[in-house]
């Protein structure tokens, strides 16, 4: 079983590598059009096959103990899969309509493609390395990857947001480098030198306190970089609204994630350290700073890429509060809800980027009517958008539900209620911007009407584009019904997520053999 | 080597990356500022030399050797492209804070390194380990050229000593992390100066100029 498992683990990171080799040789073809999403679904079905195993089997590891694979690390591999199956499967259609109308041509298809395959390879790199150090490699090595692809349109804007992308997050993840640097200092100088997950969690009581809570706050803050969470935030906006939709999508509904997984591992063995207090209490200045900045920042907000950018910031920040609370059930909830945000997060973007593709504007307030000119399309940004807003049966409700409760019990009732008004802030901001959106006459009615003279005045600067007069008269002519592929996969999106959240089913168990991963070392360990 | 010589050797070597990280603040033509860099990089392969020959670790002479031609080689080469392409531009024209208030910063940043890492300092005292604050001195002031200066390419070079700070850290702390995270980094620095210096280029393409104030379509 074991030699097995071991050339199992590396399927996940191997087959997307190969479908990259696939599109660097043969480039963007009839033949290779679905190649990403096959490489994607096996890439699901290895993740699966995975936690099976872990579950029955327990912890497995290969390429001589570089890669170590237990419940938390297969849960995210299933996480990473199902997202990257909806982004890839919605792919052919985005880059079609994007070669149709002149923006990419077959060479940035191929290009687009060989990137999100190595990026899919690196963030299954990064759940599997049981080595604090290979986890670095991995988590900046997915940076490298998307700066190209935030920058692909070559405008302005996306030139400038894959710029910011770059510095901002190389240098969060250089604070985790020198965290990482210190931590393995305290492991030496407690005799038992090395960045292994596992050895540094059982040799944490012995390293020394001062040093440890230094390293500690490095890794949080550098890795939290790539979370999202404030302070170091001001990329995430920029890079996901400016990125090809399904790189958003994937960015958004697992990278973020991914990051937020490397924060678990470094809570864990702070835990170890230092006791549950210290970590969480960086976490809970981290989480109510994330969702401070979303609320202020959704409020006003004119563009609705950047608009799904903050509230990723705002699930960021949810996910740190329950990570810091830190239960099992608390951790249990932060894992479902991360599939959950991921599906219904990357449901919207793709969306989004159709809808960006349809009407030629990003702006909300240019955007109406919808659900009357294509309703299909209409009813998933709305069906996604409540599922994101954390309405039952959605699986949000109930891991939303599962860290608010997990929050009170560990006695933080007034940081959650704190919480709890900041996500109303947010949920009414987001309601009102996508009922805009969705509902009310589409633009060709509007023209005739007294709303025509006052539209173009909110509209971008010139700049940006074409002007908004010019805008509306090609988003009424250009609106055609979204190919069914995409509608499919939207549907697919939304209804895994509504299934999770009626019945969590076999994955259950699994969310708490990983939820047990962080807390039973801790328990082990603690002397 | 005798151990008196070997601590001098070490702190001189530390004193260099100190100045040269000093001098990049201090001035302002970027053809300078990349040739100090590359010194910078030639004095971290000399220190990590040093402690390799203290330790007799042939694995760290060998880093050593990669060190001195990544950092004193083929990085500043790959800036100094960066700027023949960018045309009559050469000078930091405007940093936001001015050279006077830069250098008293960098004052200020090496007593915050002192005070920050005692408890590394009194973990294993050595004469090694007594040099983490210069280390950490350098990141702090990478940390401050990159926010403060306005031209790509100056924050470029920021963080890569930002970077040559917490190389220089590691090394000081235990120089062990295992060869393949050490050659990860090493690629992981090489591969994302290569994503900015495309970057500059298209910027260049785009808005003109390497001036990052140029960079205000996007905001809140």
């Amino acid at each position: 079983m074991p030699e097995i498992m071991s050339g199992m683990l590396l399927v996940p990171i191997g087959v997307p590598v190969l479908a990259a080799c696939g599109y660097g040789l043969a480039g963007w073809r009839r033949g290779t059009v679905w190649l990403a999403a096959v490489s994607s679904g096996l890439v699901l079905a290895a993740a699966i096959t995975i936690a099976v195993t872990v579950a029955r089997f327990g912890p497995a590891s290969a390429v001589g103990g570089l890669l170590r694979t237990d419940a938390l690390s297969a849960f995210m591999l299933i996480v990473i899969g199902a997202i990257a199956l909806l982004a890839t499967a919605a792919t052919p259609a985005y880059l079609a309509a994007e070669i149709t109308a002149g923006r990419a041509s077959a060479r940035t298809a191929a290009r687009h493609s060989l990137l999100v395959g190595l990026f899919v390879a690196a963030m299954a790199t990064a759940v599997q390395a049981a080595n604090l150090g290979v986890l670095w490699v991995a988590i900046e090595a997915t940076t490298i990857v998307t700066a190209f692809l935030v920058g692909q349109r070559r405008t302005r804007a996306a030139v400038e947001a894959a710029w910011k992308y770059v510095v901002i997050c190389s240098t969060g993840i250089a604070l985790a480098l020198l965290g990482t640097l210190i931590l393995n200092y305290a492991a030496t100088a407690a005799g038992r030198p090395g960045l292994d997950l596992v050895e540094l969690t059982a040799a944490a009581h012995s390293l020394d306190r001062p040093v440890t809570r230094i390293a500690v706050v490095l890794l949080i803050l550098g890795f939290g970089t790539k979370v999202g969470l404030v302070p170091m935030h001001a990329w995430l906006p920029d890079a996901h609204s400016q990125a090809p939709a399904p790189v958003s999508a994937l960015m958004s509904g697992v990278l973020l994630s991914v990051a937020f997984y490397a924060v678990l591992r470094v809570k864990a063995i702070s835990d170890a350290a230092l006791g549950s207090g210290f970590a969480k209490a960086v976490l809970l200045v981290m989480a109510l700073g994330a969702l401070a900045v979303a609320a202020t920042l959704l409020l006003a907000q004119r563009d609705y890429k950047r608009m799904l950018a903050y509230h990723s910031i705002e699930h960021m920040g949810l996910l740190a509060l329950g990570g810091a609370v830190g239960s099992r059930l608390a951790v249990a909830a932060v894992l479902l809800h991360i599939l959950g945000h991921g599906l219904a997060k990357a449901v919207l973007f793709l969306a989004a980027g159709r809808i960006l593709q349809a009407t030629g504007t990003s702006q909300v307030n240019q955007v109406h009517g919808l659900a009357g000119r294509d309703p299909a399309l209409a009813g998933c940004v709305g069906l996604g958008v409540v599922a994101l807003l954390g309405f039952p049966p959605f699986s949000l409700f109930a891991s939303e539900l599962g860290m608010f409760r997990a929050g009170v019990t560990a006695g933080l009732g007034p940081l959650i209620l704190a919480a709890l008004v900041l996500v109303l802030v947010i949920t009414a901001a987001l309601f009102a911007h996508s009922a805009h959106m969705l509902l009310g006459d589409p633009p060709s009615a509007r023209r005739e009407g007294p709303g025509a003279a006052t539209a173009p005045t909110n509209g971008p600067s010139p700049t940006n584009g074409p002007s908004p007069a010019t805008t509306i008269t090609t988003a009424t002519t250009s609106m055609g019904r979204t190919p069914a592929s995409t509608i499919s996969v939207l549907v697919a999106g939304l209804v895994t997520c509504a299934v999770l959240g009626m019945a969590a089913g076999p994955l259950q168990p699994l969310l708490y053999l990983a939820a047990d991963t962080m807390t039973a070392d801790t328990i082990a360990a603690t002397p | 080597m005798g151990t008196a010589a070997y601590v001098q050797v070490l702190d001189l070597a530390c004193g260099g990356l100190l100045l040269c990280a000093v001098l990049v603040l201090w001035r302002r033509e970027l053809a300078v500022i990349i040739r100090v860099f590359a010194a910078q990089g030639v004095i971290l392969a000399v220190l990590v030399a040093v402690l390799a020959a203290h330790q007799h670790s042939p694995e760290l002479a060998v880093l050593a050797l990669g060190l001195g031609v990544l950092r004193g080689g083929v990085l500043p080469w790959l800036l100094a492209r960066a700027l023949t392409a960018a045309g009559p531009a050469r000078r930091e024209t405007r940093p936001l804070v001015n050279v006077a208030a830069s250098l008293l910063a960098a004052a200020v940043l090496a007593l915050l390194s002192y005070a920050v890492s005692r408890p590394l300092v009194a973990l294993i005292p050595s004469p090694a380990t007594e040099a983490i604050p210069v280390g950490l001195t350098v990141v702090l002031i990478g940390f401050f050229v990159l926010v403060t200066r306005r031209r790509a390419l100056s924050q470029l070079v920021g963080f890569l000593l930002m970077d040559n700070g917490i190389t220089t850290v590691g090394f000081l702390t235990s120089a062990n992390a295992g060869l393949v995270v050490e050659l990860g980094v090493s690629l992981d620095v090489l591969l994302a100066v290569l994503v900015l210096r495309i970057l500059t280029a298209r910027i260049q393409e785009t808005f003109g100029d390497a001036d990052l104030d140029e960079l205000r379509e996007l905001h809140d």
